[in-house]
């Protein structure tokens, strides 16, 4: 598992604050290349925070903090000459809420992201939107009306179009952040099954309060708990054997 | 007994009901005695000549206020030329950065500025753009007209931007753009058709402002193209002849007033159609 | 929609073929070292159990992955727990071909009784249920499995027979005595074959129907 210790996320005592208030205290842990990772965990217990760390999302709060080390396949992310816009190209986000740019066409907000960053060449970016809804598992569906609104979408098909509009820009990583809890089960299911293609080409972390899907999706598992990393693992040993009590008493719904 | 309470409840409701109605006919009555005085005197001098040509001398029937309406439009575009770039990116400065100290200064001083009488709007710009040049001129009514721009369009531009969800600014952000391509090419762009809204009804608003013009633009009487000469405008040119003794002057005002009332009713509809659209 | 899950059970149903072909193959194995009285093929049944213990483990270990990463429900819940069960009975039926492969063993040292007839065509039997039942489970045929629980009367009649046979020879001659009592014990571990096999046709009944028929007439 750690045979090539630059590859992937590699964290070391990570700590984020909220103004004063420390809110994850000091995670030290390595996220595997073009595998998914989830990270499950109580309501309030830093998942989100963490994962908004690792795309430096988390300091576009106001009066926010970083500290500690975050390395992306030995590039360090928090680096003095780092452009927080580079690292969010290379590490994309999808939210949990579908946030299609609602003035905009299907199309239009797949190629967005290139087109904001000065890509012109209607060549390349009718081929990247092909591909990245084919890759999002949209194209077929969409192919037609490229030119609707995005908001004109089911939510389901919102989400996918958000995924696509991130793979767009050609990321490496690919941050869900409970991308389906605002969907019915059956638009979950389907991209799920995305996620679980998608890791052939991309790292993904998947924040999810659902435990089953981290179950289902997942090749590792880390457990958080009040801003601490309690366990971190294999998925199939985690939900047949952990290690710790507090994971087990989570796992099995026993949990306050 | 329930039933008594029941029909009382019924009753009160009605009551409630007609008196909210009658409140609004009461609110609507000024508006359509206006108009329809406006018709009834003005409407004899309304026609295609009204439209098109200059105003006659005095002693000399016929003319019009062309120059007025053409005088109104330039007066506009050059009171947008200040207001509507300090209004807008004001309006962005105070949404994104106004949540300091500073930042309510600016806004308590713009709410200052929307509060100035346009008169004394108009005694700044013939301090500033008059005197200096010993000259009355299209650009010190544009300018003083700007000056009243200027708080509604930042307001409305900052009460747009800040009711844009967070999740569209880190929907943007997480692609990997700059801070400030977010907030210009993706949050003000969702809110553009709010923003020209704004701009629309700041428009009409200034549309119909003398006060201002009487000692800035002053008033011409002929074609004026050159933006540093004196300029006609409708409501300048309908407070002149409303003062005459002439009463064909006096017609020709009320027809005046018309067209302006026309042409604000009709700016207000455009916005409302606009903002239907972008929905 | 390729759902990865069916896979995961794809790989499950073939794990459990070859266990199954493993065992027929003990069974099999077992009976022909007693009536050819090779002493070798027994010694090798009696190592291959090891290798199918490892088949039980692992297909174990399979099934409790799957239904801890998945929550399957209804038909892949019956499945899955269907698939944990029979491996036991499967394992058992293993077991049983080593101990007739030791007893096999044992009367290769003396001669034979008599011609062996009746048990290899016991074996036979309980070969044929042991496929039938696994098939009955890949392909899910509730009709198939309630003819193997049917089948199991004919492995009881024989070994009524054999018993009977046998008696007959211990009364007749003693010294026959430890001859006969080794080969009712291996007529009484194929009875208990066939009655492995008609466990697993009854779970099969469950999987497919929902009911359990187990303990109950089928």
């Amino acid at each position: 598992m750690n045979s090539d210790t630059q590859k992937g996320f590699r964290v070391e005592d990570l700590k984020a604050y909220f103004g004063k208030v420390e809110a994850l205290h000091g995670i030290s842990m390595a996220i595997p290349f073009q595998q998914v990772t989830a990270i499950i965990g109580p309501s309030g217990c830093g998942k989100s925070t963490f994962v908004r760390c690792l795309n430096r999302m988390h300091e576009v709060t106001p009066e926010t903090k970083v500290t500690g080390v975050c390395l992306w396949q030995g590039w360090d992310l928090y680096g003095p000459a780092v452009d927080p816009v580079e690292v969010r190209r290379r590490i994309g986000m999808v939210f949990q809420k579908a946030n299609p740019f609602p003035m905009m066409s299907i199309y239009d907000n797949v190629v967005a992201g290139l087109k904001l960053m000065g890509v012109r060449n209607k060549q390349k970016l009718a081929q990247t939107a092909e591909q990245s809804l084919l890759r999002a598992a949209l194209w077929d569906e969409v192919k037609d009306k490229l030119g609707q609104p995005g908001t004109s979408l089911s939510g389901g098909q919102q989400q996918r179009l958000c995924i696509a509009r991130a793979l767009a820009v050609e990321p490496e990583v690919l941050l869900l952040d409970e991308p389906t809890s605002a969907l019915d089960p059956i638009a979950a299911r389907k991209v799920e099954e995305l996620i679980y293609d998608l890791k052939q080409s991309y790292t993904i972390v998947i924040v999810t309060h659902n435990m089953q899907q981290a179950a289902r999706v997942s090749d590792r598992t880390a457990f958080f708990l009040l801003g601490e990393l309690i366990e971190y693992d294999k998925t199939a040993l985690i939900f047949t054997n952990p290690r710790e009590k507090r994971t087990e008493d989570y796992i099995t719904g026993r949990f306050g | 007994m329930n039933r008594y309470i029941a029909l009382k409840k019924r009753a009160i409701n009605r009551l409630a009901q007609g008196l909210c109605l009658l409140a609004l006919l009461a609110s609507i009555v000024p508006l359509v005695t206006i108009l329809l005085d406006a018709l009834a005197r003005g409407g004899s001098a309304l026609s295609l000549a009204f439209l098109t040509e200059l105003p006659r001398p005095v002693g000399e029937s016929g003319g019009g206020m062309a120059n007025a309406i053409v005088g109104s439009g330039i007066l506009v575009a050059l009171a947008s030329v200040v207001g509507l770039p300090l209004g807008i990116f004001g309006g962005i400065y105070l949404a994104e950065f106004g949540a300091h100290r500073f930042g309510h200064f600016i806004r308590f001083l713009a709410d200052v500025l929307s509060g100035i009488p346009s008169i004394v709007n108009g005694i700044f710009a013939y301090t500033l753009l008059v005197l200096p040049f010993r000259h009355f001129s299209a650009t010190a009514g544009g300018f003083a007209l700007g000056l009243m721009m200027i708080p509604t369009v930042a307001r409305t531009t900052e009460e747009l931007i800040l009711r844009v969800p967070t999740t569209l600014r880190e929907g943007a952000l997480a692609l990997g753009i700059p801070y400030w391509k977010m907030v210009l090419r993706v949050v003000v762009r969702s809110v553009r058709g709010g923003i020209l809204t704004g701009i629309l009804l700041a428009i009409a608003r200034i549309m119909g402002e003398t006060a201002p013009l009487l000692f800035t633009s002053f008033g011409n009487p002929f074609w004026s193209f050159n933006v540093f000469e004196p300029i006609s405008a409708l409501p300048l040119q309908i407070f002149n002849y409303a003062l005459s003794p002439f009463d064909e002057w006096h017609a020709q005002a009320w027809a005046g007033a018309l067209v302006l009332i026309t042409i604000v009713l009709g700016l207000n509809l455009v916005s409302r159609l606009i903002m239907r659209f972008s929905k | 929609m390729q759902w990865h899950f069916d896979d995961e059970l794809k790989r499950l149903k073939e794990m459990i073929l070859r266990m199954g072909a493993m065992v027929e193959e003990q069974i099999a194995n077992s009976v022909k070292a007693l009536v050819e009285r090779d002493v070798d093929l027994a010694r090798q049944t009696i190592a291959n159990d090891h290798r199918v213990n490892a088949m039980d483990v692992e297909i174990d270990e399979t099934c409790i992955r799957l239904l801890a990463l998945y929550q399957p429900a209804a038909r892949d819940l019956r499945f899955i727990t269907t698939a944990m069960k029979i491996t036991t009975d499967l394992e058992r039926m293993s077991d049983l071909s080593e101990d007739i492969s030791e007893r096999a063993i044992e009367l290769a040292g003396e001669p034979p009784l008599k011609p062996y007839i009746d048990l290899p065509r016991m074996a036979g039997h309980a070969q044929r249920m042991v496929k039938e039942a696994l098939d009955a489970f890949v392909n899910q045929d509730a009709q198939l499995a309630r003819r193997v629980c049917g089948d199991d009367q004919m492995i009881d009649d024989l070994t009524d027979q054999i018993f009977r046979e046998l008696l007959s020879y211990m009364m007749a001659d003693p010294a026959t005595v430890t001859r006969a009592i080794r080969l009712s014990f291996i007529a009484k571990y194929l009875e208990r074959i066939g009655d492995h096999a008609t466990n697993v046709a009854e779970m099969v009944v469950y999987l497919v129907e929902g009911k359990l028929i187990r303990h109950t007439q089928a």
